[in-house]
């Protein structure tokens, strides 16, 4: 029982406190590019969530059976980025030959996240926080979904903010950056709640 | 000093054998999973000719034949290829076509140097769509073909060339792509059928005096080749003599009687000819 809520805390903490994208700000470049649409946006966040659940699963025992057992902790971050490159390389492939339909909905994200830092990030960090193999799967889940979630809320914000009437001077990327703010103070709120929720 | 050494070796070592695994692992992976749909691809390729000209209504064979894989499109789309390309692609995707149909491009414009002249001196970028903007070109006659050749530079085969003032279309070349109607501002050119045997080689749909005024070869809408015409296979629309191809017989009796010459007979070399 006490192992299944610390993984829940794990998990909810990653989703609201550490949002990836909101509060570490890792990942911005698929956040601001690919949240125009709704479907696209969830695309790029399912594809992530995947991405990040396969990487940390190859790069933890990676980290623990290979390097630190070779005193090369140093080396992580090229190990880590040559493998999830690969990884996401061959997903790609897979998908193509046994789902078609899933490779045309996702498949033109899936090399965006190739070299992604939330991807990277979510590896890195898994190590860093001394996570053991369960923690930082289901952290890595946690990320994804966070991901996931903030991308639906940027686009639906979006959607809105196309329609309305714009001052010429905050056109465009302008204010598209507030609008992100926005959401990021808003989940500052967040912080604190989960540590509380299961006392 | 060689500890330092050692540690290097084995972090250069590791992530060699790493990258090596990963680089094994990704061909094993696409080489048993990632071939059935490229050698599909790839057969069909094969059959277009590959010169990239886009009468299919797709970027270039390459386009073109991910659409067929797809089951998106027709295989009978291949103009340059005609009915050889349709049939392969057909046995090769399996399913009924209906051959293309034989077509070349005509330059519907006799307005040479010594028939028409210029009302204004021309200095600016040398291709007929820049001209064309300018006040409709500076020829004199504002239907007329323009000569710098836009269609010639698109042209995929070198098919077409500007002598005398005007395009000419080698119909021994061309291949009936259709790429030079979309690039002339005046849509002089037209694709007609192989068959044709007459032809009228003025687009001026001014009244007759007008047309005059500006070409000695222009047709001047006078209906005598309406008349004439034994087939009824000629109608004057616009002031601009129309013929019905499939109606048209190659008499002869029309060009006979035409008082400014714009009626031509023609006979385009067939496919087959052309090909041995």
């Amino acid at each position: 029982m006490e192992t299944f809520k610390s993984l829940l805390v794990i998990l909810l903490s990653s989703v609201l406190v550490n949002n990836y994208v909101l509060s570490r700000f890792l990942g911005i470049c698929p956040f601001l590019g690919v949240s125009k649409k709704l479907g696209q946006a969830v695309g790029m966040g399912i594809s992530v969530t995947a991405v990040m659940l396969l990487a940390s699963a190859i790069t933890w025992p990676i980290q623990y059976l290979i390097l630190d057992n070779l005193g090369l902790g140093y080396m992580q971050t090229i190990v880590f980025i040559l493998v999830i490159a690969a990884l996401v390389q061959m997903l790609e492939v897979m998908l193509k030959k046994f789902s078609p339909a899933l490779h045309k909905a996702l498949g033109v994200y899936l090399p965006l996240i190739t070299t992604n830092c939330a991807v990277l990030g979510v590896a890195i960090n898994n190590i860093t926080d001394g996570y053991g193999f369960l923690e930082s799967i289901v952290s890595s889940l946690g990320c994804g979904l966070g991901f996931l979630l903030a991308m639906v809320l940027f686009a639906g914000l979006r959607s809105r903010i196309d329609e309305s009437e714009v001052p010429k001077q905050f056109r465009g990327l302008a204010v598209t950056l507030i609008a992100a703010s926005f959401i990021s103070l808003a989940f500052m709120g967040l912080a604190g709640i989960v540590d509380n929720l299961f006392v | 000093m060689l500890d330092v050494m050692i540690d290097i070796l084995t972090a250069l070592g590791v992530v060699v054998a790493i990258g090596l695994f990963m680089g094994i692992l990704l061909a094993v992976v696409s080489h048993f999973f990632g071939m059935e749909e490229s050698q599909k691809l790839k057969q069909i390729r094969e059959c277009l000719p590959g010169i990239n000209c886009g009468a299919c209504g797709f970027k270039g064979c390459d386009d073109y034949a991910a659409a067929l894989a797809e089951g998106n499109t027709k295989p009978n789309l291949c103009v340059p290829g005609a009915e050889d390309t349709a049939t392969a692609l057909g046995t090769l995707l399996g399913v009924e076509v209906e051959a293309p149909k034989d077509v070349v491009a005509f330059v519907h414009c006799n307005g040479n140097c010594t028939a028409t002249s210029k009302k204004a001196e021309y200095d600016g970028i040398s291709t007929c769509r820049a001209a064309s903007m300018l006040y409709g070109g500076p020829d004199a006659c504002r239907f007329g073909c323009l000569g710098f050749g836009d269609c010639a530079a698109a042209c995929p085969t070198e098919a077409i060339c500007v002598r005398d003032g005007i395009a000419h279309v080698d119909t021994t070349r061309c291949i009936g792509c259709g790429v030079c109607t979309g690039v002339c501002p005046k849509n002089i050119i037209s694709m007609v059928p192989q068959e044709t045997k007459t032809v009228v080689m003025c687009n001026n749909k001014d009244k007759g005096a007008d047309a005059r005024k500006v070409c000695k070869n222009a047709c001047i809408g006078c209906k005598k080749c309406e008349k004439t015409c034994p087939h009824g296979a000629i109608q004057v629309i616009n002031h601009l003599a129309v013929i019905d191809y499939e109606k048209c017989t190659g008499c002869g009796a029309c060009v006979a009687g035409c008082p400014t010459g714009c009626l031509k007979s023609v006979s385009f070399p067939d496919f087959a000819e052309k090909e041995a």
